[in-house]
């Protein structure tokens, strides 16, 4: 098998595996070593790794098990992700994690923080409330403490101090880890047959539940291997998929939307692992700071985030034209306000720019597809024809 | 159960202030004055009023549509343009009466805002629901005020002092440049000193359900009560006066030992004493109200009624410290406690008002509320071995108002109640 075939194969793995073995097998290779789960979207991973921990994403069960306990804690019409997080929870999965990072982004996780707390599942369940105020003595502060809060936390399981090398160090890290991933993205939209957007997921996923230096090799082999020539490119539209941060698709729905002739060039599935745009100071005599700093300066766009001052819909839309999208796909998780209130407003903004989209809805655990794909086949038929009709 | 419906003075009161103060929204930009949007847990009025501007409540004017079958229609009207039909009822409506020409619910239009002044208090879908309105009205200032949730069951003086700072630094410079005005400490004062007033009082009103029979029903009348003192009217003489008459004719009915007032007159027989988490459906208001006064169950304490502050916990306006106060009190709603804290806050209505049984309304809109009810109904039946019910339906989506299916379950949980009732007799 090629390297890279090797890489996705085992990515794969790790990212069906709902006991996390990868990251439970790390813990259990080192002294004081602990683990700390978070929900989408973003956490800086930085400062568990800094002290001597692993920062686990946990992204929903999918349709990786079959939900039972969870159903009994959630009504019909709530997103299927705190279901079946519920139902690993119960059934033992998350045995081995020290503590869980709830960060601000809906109402369904922050109060999935409680349910966790009500029914004592690790040590820790903390609720990170995200600043909405981006000035640094104010937002700035307060996040900062939301931070130290964490970090003792986890000083009060391991008893591992951070210091300020230990968190460069990380920061470094993350910031390869980071660099990979934008590479990978902007190779991609160069050459987007070269790796498929199903290969490209389970790599970004298979590094939120394992060490970073490992996954750095990894992305590092990915990056060599295409930016050789492989595979054949095809007449496909060129699109963005939006809206899909939290509960995630099922794997064999991205494959479907390729199939349908879609590269998918850019999307905000684990847009987490990408959430800071630039190199975070690896070098700074106040790493917190600096992680700081950049939450409040150079994060990307995301539902979670109101910016007065920076709407969402112009970056998406110049996203769009960056990566030459001939358009986007609007795919959220069914009962998601956060998703699928921003869509009115990101649409309306296509439409003003001039930019094609569809738009439809899913679940994590869904197991049909055709209808989606129809839909998608027909958005990428109608883009071509309108493109030959137009030259 | 009395056919005989006299409106109580604290009624006509009421009615009267509403007109007033629907008067003078409508007539906002003729006399001058400046419109503030904001929300109602966690609303800053005293501070909207400081700057002589006038507060509109979206969520007020979407329950109000609701009441009135308007509902409906806007909310179809918004799905047509995008809106999906998973979201919060109370954004779709309030965009959908937008798109019609913001006709408010008593047919007058409602002025566009000159502020949009976000302070989502305990619910993350307002934040959403303001980054649709402010691309609705082009050009509007938003002034926005984080509020820390109660996570770890505390107010820190950290997490007064990050919102203190966003008052001085955003929101009051804001209002300043809106109204023209410059902030007036000692007028915020006086407006709180009347705040902490009627918080005082309603208080004692939301006590009186501890007398049994209760002389009110905490959730179906309730909702009324806690209209004026959470939209616009709390820091204002008129409220502290509406709520010293309704105390007053609260306690006449404790005196000669009467029940709630009902739609249709007063009910004779308090069967069962009830708690209720969550909501209530608003487009069938009535119908629904008549579910549980034709069967005797009184509701005796609700989380909704607290969903403007938790009084009864202890907060109160300070006027010495106005800012700290304003921001203690925008933490200090219901769902902006975290979830340990409401099964706890249940725990004390159950035990304290002495209540046969625990009945969770479940709104589809509404994840602030809903996500997590199902484990507290649980919490709470295992550690007091109270008596559980569940129904569900929506706010404004008449879509989802299901009468025979609520119906039936109330039956099962009503009888539920009557046979845990003659065991323990
Ligand atoms: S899918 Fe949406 S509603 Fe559900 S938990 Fe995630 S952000 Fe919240
Ligand atoms: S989600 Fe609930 S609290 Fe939030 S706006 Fe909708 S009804 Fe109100």
């Amino acid at each position: 098998m090629e390297k890279l075939e090797k890489i996705v194969e085992e990515c794969k793995e790790v990212v069906c595996d709902m006991n996390f073995q990868e990251a439970k097998q790390w813990k259990s290779e080192g002294k004081q070593r602990i683990l700390v789960g978070y929900l989408p979207i973003y956490f800086p991973r930085e400062m568990v790794w800094a002290a001597n921990g692993l920062a686990v994403g946990i992204m929903g069960a999918g349709d990786y098990k079959q939900v039972i306990k969870g159903d009994a804690y959630y009504q019909s019409y709530i997103c299927h992700l705190p279901r079946g997080i519920i139902d690993l929870a119960l059934d033992g999965h998350f045995d081995g994690f020290d503590g869980f990072v709830f960060p601000s982004i809906c109402d369904v996780i922050r109060n999935l923080s409680g349910i966790f707390q009500v029914e004592k599942i690790g040590h820790f369940s903390k609720y990170l409330d995200y600043p909405q105020n981006f000035k640094k003595e104010i937002g700035g502060e307060f996040y900062r403490k939301e931070l130290d809060s964490i970090l003792n936390k986890i000083f009060n399981i391991n008893q591992v101090k951070t210091t300020k090398e230990t968190l460069n160090n990380a920061i470094k890290l993350y910031n390869t880890n980071r660099r990979y991933l934008r590479l990978i993205y902007d190779i991609r939209e160069k050459y987007p047959w070269r790796l498929s957007a199903y290969e490209l997921y389970v790599i970004i996923r298979a590094g939120m539940v394992m060490p970073v230096d490992k996954h750095n090799q990894m992305l590092e082999i990915v990056v060599n291997e295409i930016n050789k020539e492989r595979g054949t490119p095809m007449d496909n539209i060129r699109v963005i998929i939006w809206g899909a941060f939290c509960e995630q698709m099922p794997l064999n729905l991205i494959k479907s939307i390729e199939m349908a002739g879609c590269y998918v060039i850019d999307d905000d599935f684990l847009i987490g692992s990408r959430w800071t745009t630039a190199d975070i100071d690896e070098s700074s005599e106040d790493p917190i700071g600096a992680l700081v700093d950049a939450y409040l300066n150079h994060s990307t766009f995301s539902s979670s985030i109101y910016d007065v001052d920076n709407p969402k819909e112009k970056r998406l839309v110049q996203l769009a034209k960056q990566r030459k999208a001939d358009g986007i796909i609007f795919a959220s998780p069914s009962f998601c306000d956060p998703a699928l209130l921003d869509t009115p407003i990101c649409q309306k903004y296509c439409d003003k720019e001039g930019i094609k989209f569809i738009s439809f809805q899913y679940s994590e655990n869904v197991g049909q597809f055709k209808v989606i794909k129809e839909q998608v086949g027909a958005f990428s038929d109608s883009i071509k024809l309108w493109e030959e009709t137009s030259t | 159960m009395t056919k005989e419906v006299k409106k109580d003075k604290s009624m006509v009161l009421q009615k009267e202030m509403i007109a007033k103060q629907f008067h003078e929204l409508t007539t906002a930009k003729e006399q001058g004055k400046k419109v503030v949007y904001t929300f109602v847990p966690g609303n800053l009025s005293e501070l909207i009023h400081a700057f002589d501007m006038i507060p509109v409540y979206p969520e007020i004017n979407a329950l109000q549509s609701g009441m009135r079958k308007k509902s409906g229609g806007f909310i179809k009207d918004a799905e047509k343009i995008g809106y999906s039909e998973d979201i919060c009822t109370y954004v779709k409506c309030d965009v959908g009466m937008l798109i019609n020409g913001n006709i408010g619910p008593f047919g007058e239009k409602i002025p566009s805002p000159d502020l949009l002044l976000l302070s989502y208090t305990g619910c993350f879908t307002f934040m959403k629901w303001f980054e649709n309105l402010e691309r609705l009205y082009p050009g509007v200032p938003v002034a926005m005020i984080h509020t820390p949730y109660q996570e770890e069951g505390q107010i820190t003086a950290e997490m007064v002092e990050y919102m203190v700072k966003q008052l001085k630094d955003d929101v009051i410079p804001k209002m300043e440049q809106v109204s023209g005005k410059k902030y007036d400490e000692e007028k915020l004062k006086t407006i709180l000193s009347y705040a902490r007033e009627t918080q005082e009082l309603i208080n004692q009103i939301f006590e009186t359900p501890k007398n049994i029979p209760s002389p009110i029903d905490a959730y179906f009348a309730g909702v009324y009560y806690i209209g004026p003192i959470n939209t616009g009217f709390r820091g204002t003489p008129e409220a502290v006066e509406y709520y010293k008459l309704l105390l007053e004719e609260i306690k006449e009915r404790i005196q000669l030992g009467l029940g709630p007032v009902t739609p249709e007159g007063e009910m004779t027989e308090e069967k069962f004493r009830l708690v209720v988490e969550g909501p209530p459906n608003w487009t069938s208001f009535r119908e629904f109200w008549k579910l549980f006064y034709e069967m005797g169950a009184v509701i005796v304490a609700s989380s909704y009624t607290k969903v403007g502050g938790l009084y009864d916990l202890g907060f109160r306006h300070r006027p010495e410290q106005p800012l700290e106060s304003l921001a203690e009190y925008c933490m200090n709603c219901y769902t902006n406690f975290n979830l340990p804290q409401r099964i706890t806050i249940l725990k004390k209505y159950i035990q304290e008002y002495k209540a046969d049984g625990f009945l969770v309304h479940s709104i589809k809109s509404c994840n602030s509320f809903s996500a997590g009810q199902l484990a507290m109904m649980r919490k709470l039946e295992n550690d007091l071995g109270v008596p559980v019910g569940f129904i569900e339906s929506d706010l404004v989506d008449p879509r989802y108002f299901s009468y025979s299916n609520i119906k039936n379950r109330l039956e099962s949980f009503f009888q539920m109640l009557t046979q845990r009732k003659l065991v323990s007799q």
